[in-house]
């Protein structure tokens, strides 16, 4: 059993228990401490992925691939820099407890034992031991009843998808006789026939994994909770776990289910296009700020779906490369939300943003970047992230998909440049608090990131490139 | 023919039980009714020669699932009643909905079969004859699904997290037993010879001495909120 090849979740799960222990029993706050051990085994378990061999261990449970290693480096880099947001806030905000980071850090295990699963019993598996944190996260702040009704929301909704993906689960292990992955793409692989009982479970399988990546439509949980979610949570929400999410999907739909994508791509088409049509058109009207990155963050959703919908190699590649880009613009983005306060009290609507230009023009500027990105104006990294998902669709035939990407992207550059205007050339009495040193240093680095990848793309996309040629070859 | 007859016995009871579960018009009692249903299917479970499942289904259903529900059913003020009115109004969408879940169920069924290959597709089978299920499950447990059983214990442990962070509160003003405190405690208790017959004081209580009883009464309370 070549059990060393799972080091890095070994270490998130042994270092959780250690700073577990170790911030329970001081009488007094380990916040603090808590947060930054949480933070350096998230790096060490980065190192580890890094220097990580390639095979299969756990009789063939567990797979780590050039795939598995860029989606956990992903994941792992989208956690510790929302966990870093988080630290100031929840100090400000009376919620620094260590459970915050620590919660953090078993979900984040989850993601990685959901990136490297080879096995539908270690896809369910990884998938709960993602959700359960989320569920406690969402309703940190109990004093809160929006936060509480976030918790409950998502925890009652996600207790459905759960039920959703274990029902397809069970069908395809009986129609298919084996959970492993290599054993089902044998099972479904050419010249073998396909009962329908394997397609509803492919379906089933599919709706719960589209719950967690908040695909329409299965994203009703996604505005409220992200709205009423502690904004920190909000980020950690839409950063690395959606990384995970389409992760997982691409690792299944393209690894057992290869052969049966006759079946899955028209769901993955329709699940793209209403994506990308209710996250442009339903957040036009928001007011609060985080309920619009809810809506962006389903349609980023889409656009990253058409990728995988169009099922070619060129596609997954652009789906990588799109959950990259999308991940650093999220990431500042939020670290701008994070540092919203105005005499100290944190604010979250976009009116609230007015007059940031002349008060703090180096946040407003960030700010800009982020907006300009996730429109997808030319020289910013957004715009890649939709050319490679765009190009992709209409080299393998769907100029359709590809349409309503651009149309959508239009549609949504309305509301990601209301913003720059609010800020520019809105007025206000009273102006925001200054950022916070660590919030700025979160902000300016994803924010030169998008800025300067048109100058370097090569280590981004060869990495993608890699990682594809890994899955499919 | 013994197993058969306890096969119908144990199946009777299981439906009836079922069915009084949904019927009872106590909630108390519809619980009641679901244990005895866990326990006749557990039997169900033994006489197929599954003793791993029946021990589980006991020890799980009976033992956690159906004494939580228990405690719901007895600690939240739920208005049962009100939760019938809308039966009459809802059955017939339910119905519907019931019936074409059921339709699938059978089209599925009707379409399953055991391929060729299946027995070559097992995991970890039992190896026939060797050792019970329950010494085989243990076998593969904690050698080739260590990992899925490790990472399931950590769910486990997320969630008791998860339970102390929402619902633990450092209250004030709570009373805890130090008992390092209780014995270290000198000068409130004294023995006193008394005059047989003559009782003591009206309290019923004996008080040390009047020069140190506001203290001790002082002494006693902070005792008693410190933690």
């Amino acid at each position: 059993m070549n059990w060393t090849l799972a080091l890095p979740e070994i270490l998130l799960a042994v270092s959780g228990l250690v700073i577990l222990l170790a911030c329970v029993i001081p009488k007094q706050d380990t916040s603090y401490g808590g947060s930054m051990a949480v933070i350096g085994s998230l790096l060490g378990a980065a190192v580890l992925v890094m220097m990580q061999d390639e095979g299969t261990a756990f009789s063939g449970q567990y797979i780590a691939d050039p795939f598995g290693r860029f989606m956990k480096l992903l994941c792992l880099a989208g956690a510790a820099a929302t966990l870093l947001l988080a630290i100031d806030f929840n100090e400000r905000e009376k919620l620094a407890r260590f459970e915050f980071p620590l919660l953090a850090l078993f979900a984040t295990t989850g993601m990685m034992v959901m990136i490297s699963a080879n096995d539908l019993m270690a896809v369910y598996i990884g998938l709960e031991l993602l959700s359960l944190p989320l569920y406690v996260i969402a309703a940190f702040n109990r004093d809160s009843g929006r936060s509480a009704e976030a918790g409950l929301k998502y925890f009652v909704l996600g207790a459905l998808a759960s039920g959703l993906l274990l029902y397809g689960t069970t069908l395809v292990y009986g129609f298919a006789g084996s959970t492993n992955f290599d054993k089902l793409a044998e099972a479904f692989g050419p010249g073998q026939s396909v009962s329908a009982g394997v397609v509803v479970g492919l379906v089933f399988v599919i709706a719960g994994m589209a719950f967690k990546a908040s695909a329409v439509p299965f994203h009703m949980w996604t505005p409220d909770v992200y709205e009423g979610a502690p904004t920190p949570v909000t980020a950690f929400f839409a950063a690395a776990p959606k990384v995970a999410a389409i992760a997982l999907l691409v690792r299944v739909l393209t690894g057992p289910f290869a052969d049966l994508s006759d079946q899955w791509q028209q769901v993955l088409l329709l699940i793209s296009a209403a994506s990308m049509l209710l996250g442009s058109f339903a957040a036009i009207g928001q007011r609060n700020i985080k309920r619009l990155m809810a809506y962006s963050s389903i349609g980023h959703v889409g656009y990253a779906l058409m990728g995988l919908a169009v099922d070619t190699d060129v596609g997954v590649r652009g789906v990588l490369v799109y959950m990259a880009i999308y991940l650093v613009m999220n990431i500042g983005t939020f670290a701008v939300l994070v540092s919203m306060r105005r005499q100290g009290k944190s604010v979250e609507l976009i009116d609230d943003l007015a007059g940031l230009g002349k008060t703090h023009p180096g946040t407003a500027m960030w700010m800009a970047v982020f907006m300009f990105s996730m429109a997808g104006v030319p020289p910013l990294a957004g715009f890649f992230g939709k050319l490679y998902v765009f190009l992709a669709a209409m080299q393998a035939g769907y100029l359709w998909l590809a349409l309503i990407g651009v149309g959508t992207s239009v549609i949504g550059g309305y509301y990601y440049l209301r913003i720059i205007k609010v800020m520019y050339f809105d007025s206000t009495e009273q102006p925001l608090d200054a950022a916070t040193p660590g919030v700025g240093l979160v902000m300016a680095g994803s924010g030169l990131f998008n800025v300067l990848f048109i100058l370097w793309p090569a280590p981004l996309i060869g990495a993608a490139q890699l990682a594809v040629a890994a899955l499919v070859g | 023919m013994i197993a058969a007859l306890a096969f119908y016995a144990f199946a009777f009871v299981l439906v009836a039980s079922a069915v009084m579960v949904v019927t009872a018009r106590n909630p108390v009692h519809s619980v009641l009714f679901l244990i005895l249903a866990f326990f006749n299917a557990s039997a169900l479970f033994l006489l197929i020669g599954a003793e791993f499942l029946a021990m589980i289904l006991v020890i799980v259903y009976v033992g956690a699932v159906a004494v939580l529900f228990l405690f719901v059913v007895m600690m939240l003020d739920i208005d049962f009643a009100r939760l019938r009115e809308g039966f009459q109004r809802y059955a017939p969408v339910g119905a519907v909905i019931g019936g074409i879940l059921f339709l699938e169920l059978v089209l599925v069924l009707a379409g399953w079969r055991f391929t060729d290959m299946a027995a070559d597709l097992r995991l970890a089978p039992n190896p026939v004859g060797a050792v019970s299920n329950t010494a085989a499950l243990g076998r593969v447990l904690y050698t080739d699904y260590v990992f899925l059983f490790q990472a399931a214990g950590l769910i486990l442990l997320v969630a008791m997290i998860g339970a102390i962070v929402l619902t633990h509160r450092e209250r004030v003003g709570t009373r805890r037993q130090v008992i390092a405190d209780q014995v270290g405690r000198t000068g409130s208790v004294v023995l006193q010879n008394v005059a047989i017959g003559a009782g003591v004081s009206p309290g019923s209580i004996l008080r040390p001495p009047p020069k140190d009883a506001p203290k001790a009464v002082e002494h006693h309370d902070t005792h008693g909120g410190h933690h």
